[in-house]
């Protein structure tokens, strides 16, 4: 998820750049003149390439969300046009990208690209443009702040990392009562590493114990010598922050050794192969924090609309970049305007905002206050057990 | 658990897991034996075997036998065609020029079905019964036992082929001399052409078991066990089919070991710490006689 957060953001970075660039450049009169009844945002996103998934869903989300205002009337009269930009996957692309929205097309702002490292490349150009970058699914902590500082034109609209294992370390004390917990993860991914170590930090400050910590590395097909020493130390919890390949065989082969204990895990989890790979009934008595449920009322109204555009229900990538459409139109809105410097100044200033998936509040770094649902996995179902509203930094 | 439960279970874990690096270095050590050619991309044919059984499985609907067959059947034609396009015309260049051949093959056959059948894991139906048997806290499973008894089935037949028929004479024979067998009469490309068939459905097997055992199979995952059942042939002295079960065994159990009881970050270290130390203590492996390389 950290990388498909990452592209997801840097494709909305183009995205937004895109935007911005059709409204300078309609500004700057010559050709290409805008029309004063448009906000130009650039859309930067990953639509071809290894991660073009997380891309694509991210930006059909966006688009339900930018296509609802301008049906509404737009803002303050205007409609919002969305200039696309490819970046295909990689870095040097996405700044390509979000260099040609922000200059050719003059967008006031640029949403994406979805995965962290895409997002991070094109940041240098948008901030030294004054253009505002809006990160959809980048969940990296390392997206909004550099070095201890925070960057001022990047911003995102979905949880970090961090706050997943947070979530996750009070569910294990307060819903389940353990004591104590085994800590597996995928020693390949900046992801999975740091959400052990906040679950480690946050689970052990609630009074408990991480008994264990064992490693794997991603492509893994072998987890059982690992799981028989886990196993071993009989902990009441197992914590397993991964992505959803290795998650359905771990899962599988932990029950085929007869390891019952709940096992906990995030939003990588949030993906029906992991059902597919490890069966129904090994998936029993596992527990997931993800972004939302799509059972939970407030979230209806998304994915019915949603439904009815695509003909197809969303994923979580979609459900994110909907919100990140839903937050630029209200930054938009309290700007009065389309300057970008002015929306920046809006989106810091985000303040209980109802979106597709939650509410959020801006914090001083960027990253929004959204509360996470915890899934249960049940007979092949997932009900939702528990929301649960991460403490600010 | 008792520390010689555990102790248990971790070889119960390290025999299926070595079972499979078996397999797979049987195809492995053959085509060495004979051409003395390290295939790198066997470990990439056993992948396109799992994909192969896969499709028979959910697209033509059939049972585990025949679509364990017809992979084999189809695997192994691709082994035959690899060989007669890539390695048949450098077959008197110098062996280094084969070698990174090889490795083109590699990754033509990774990207070509990445390309064809998506980078996207598929989930393989579960098309034999997983029955767990308990004796007190340990827990082997029926595939274990499958994969294992399949793997030791696979050996002997194969032993009997190379050491009892005509044509296992002649593969022996091209892979002493093949210039000389020629002279006595021995088709050595169709011997050729031949060990490739058989090494290739040995991946094919190997493929669509581990595809059945993990449950996923993607065009990747042929990269690590291919370079574990290098290891494996190495270690039990590379072009000896025995050689090629034991070092596999004895690999699965020291990973297991090194994950159970110390960590298992060190896992792939120790595995490839075996493979340097074998070569410079024993280059001829286990089951190895010493022999002055003719070169």
């Amino acid at each position: 998820m950290n990388f498909s957060k990452k592209s997801m953001r840097l494709a909305g970075a183009l995205l937004g750049t895109m935007l911005l660039g059709g409204v300078f450049a309609g500004c700057g009169g010559g050709g290409n003149e805008a029309k004063s009844d448009e906000i130009k945002i650039g859309a930067n996103f990953e639509m071809t390439g290894n991660v073009a998934n997380y891309g694509n869903a991210t930006l059909e989300g966006l688009k339900l969300a930018i296509k609802e205002t301008n049906d509404a009337g737009g803002i303050n009269g205007k409609k919002i046009k969305l200039i696309e930009v490819d970046n295909k996957s990689e870095a040097s692309e996405s700044v390509n990208a979000a260099t040609k929205l922000i200059s050719d097309d003059k967008v006031k702002l640029i949403v994406g690209p979805a995965v962290t490292a895409n997002v991070i490349a094109e940041s240098q150009v948008a901030t030294d443009s004054k253009v505002p970058v809006l990160a959809p699914d980048a969940t990296s902590p390392a997206v909004t702040v550099e070095n201890g500082q925070v960057k001022d034109f990047i911003f995102r609209s979905c949880f970090i990392d961090p706050q997943q294992g947070d979530v996750m370390a009070k569910f294990a004390v307060d819903n389940l009562k353990a004591k104590t917990a085994v800590i597996y993860i995928d020693n390949s991914s900046d992801y999975s590493k740091s959400l052990g170590q906040v679950f480690k930090e946050k689970f052990e400050a609630a009074g408990g114990t991480v008994v264990m910590q064992e490693a794997f590395l991603q492509k893994d097909q072998d987890f059982k010598a690992a799981l028989t020493k886990i196993k071993t130390a009989n902990a009441d919890v197992i914590f397993i922050p991964a992505y959803y390949e290795e998650v359905g065989k771990i899962v599988k082969q932990a029950r085929e050794l007869g390891i019952t204990q709940p096992l906990l895990g995030t939003d990588g989890w949030d993906d029906f192969k992991v059902a597919d790979i490890a069966g129904a009934d090994a998936l029993n008595n596992t527990f997931f924090s993800t972004h939302y449920s799509d059972k939970d009322e407030s979230v209806k109204a998304f994915i019915d609309a949603y439904n009815k555009e695509y003909k197809h229900a969303p994923n979580v990538f979609a459900a994110l970049g909907y919100d990140a459409g839903k937050l630029l139109v209200d930054a938009i809105k309290r700007a009065g305007g389309d300057d970008p410097v002015k929306i920046k100044d809006a989106l810091e200033a985000t303040k209980d905002l109802q979106v597709g998936t939650g509410i959020i509040t801006m914090d001083k770094n960027h990253n929004p206050i959204k509360q996470a649902v915890i899934l249960e996995n049940k007979g092949g179902d997932r009900v939702m057990v528990a929301k649960i509203m991460p403490e600010a930094e | 658990m008792e520390l010689s439960q555990q102790l248990l279970q971790q070889l119960i874990n390290g025999i299926s897991l070595g079972s499979i690096y078996a397999l797979i270095a049987l195809g492995y050590t053959m085509i060495y034996g004979i051409i003395k050619l390290i295939n790198f991309a066997h470990g990439d044919i056993y992948m396109v075997g799992a994909y192969v059984g896969f499709f028979a499985i959910t697209q033509a609907q059939v049972s585990i036998l025949p679509a364990l067959l017809i992979s084999m059947v189809v695997t192994g034609l691709l082994g035959m065609l690899v060989e007669k396009l890539a390695y048949k015309p450098l077959r008197h260049a110098p062996r280094i020029s084969i070698l990174i051949t090889a490795i083109g093959v590699s990754f033509f056959l990774e990207y070509a079905s990445m390309y064809f059948v998506s980078p996207t894991p598929r989930t393989f139906p579960e098309v034999i019964d997983n029955v767990a048997f308990h004796v007190g806290d340990l827990v082997i499973n029926g595939q274990q036992l499958l994969i294992l008894g399949i793997t030791v089935v696979l050996m002997a037949i194969l032993t009997y082929i190379v050491q009892k028929t005509k044509l296992g004479k002649a593969m022996r024979a091209a892979s002493f001399d093949t210039e000389t067998a020629q002279l006595m009469g021995v088709n050595a490309d169709q011997v050729i052409s031949f060990t490739f068939v058989i090494g290739s459905s040995l991946a094919a097997v190997a493929g669509v078991l581990v595809g059945v055992y993990y449950n996923s199979i993607d065009p990747l995952m042929g990269i690590m066990p291919g370079l574990k059942a290098f290891v494996a042939a190495v270690l039990g002295g590379i072009g000896i089919l025995p050689g090629a079960v034991v070092g596999g065994l004895v690999l699965g159990v020291i990973e297991a070991l090194v994950s159970g009881f110390i960590s298992s970050t060190f896992r792939d270290a120790a595995a490839f710490a075996i493979l340097i130390l074998v070569l410079l203590f024993k280059p001829s492996g286990l089951f190895g006689k010493n022999t002055n390389e003719k070169v």
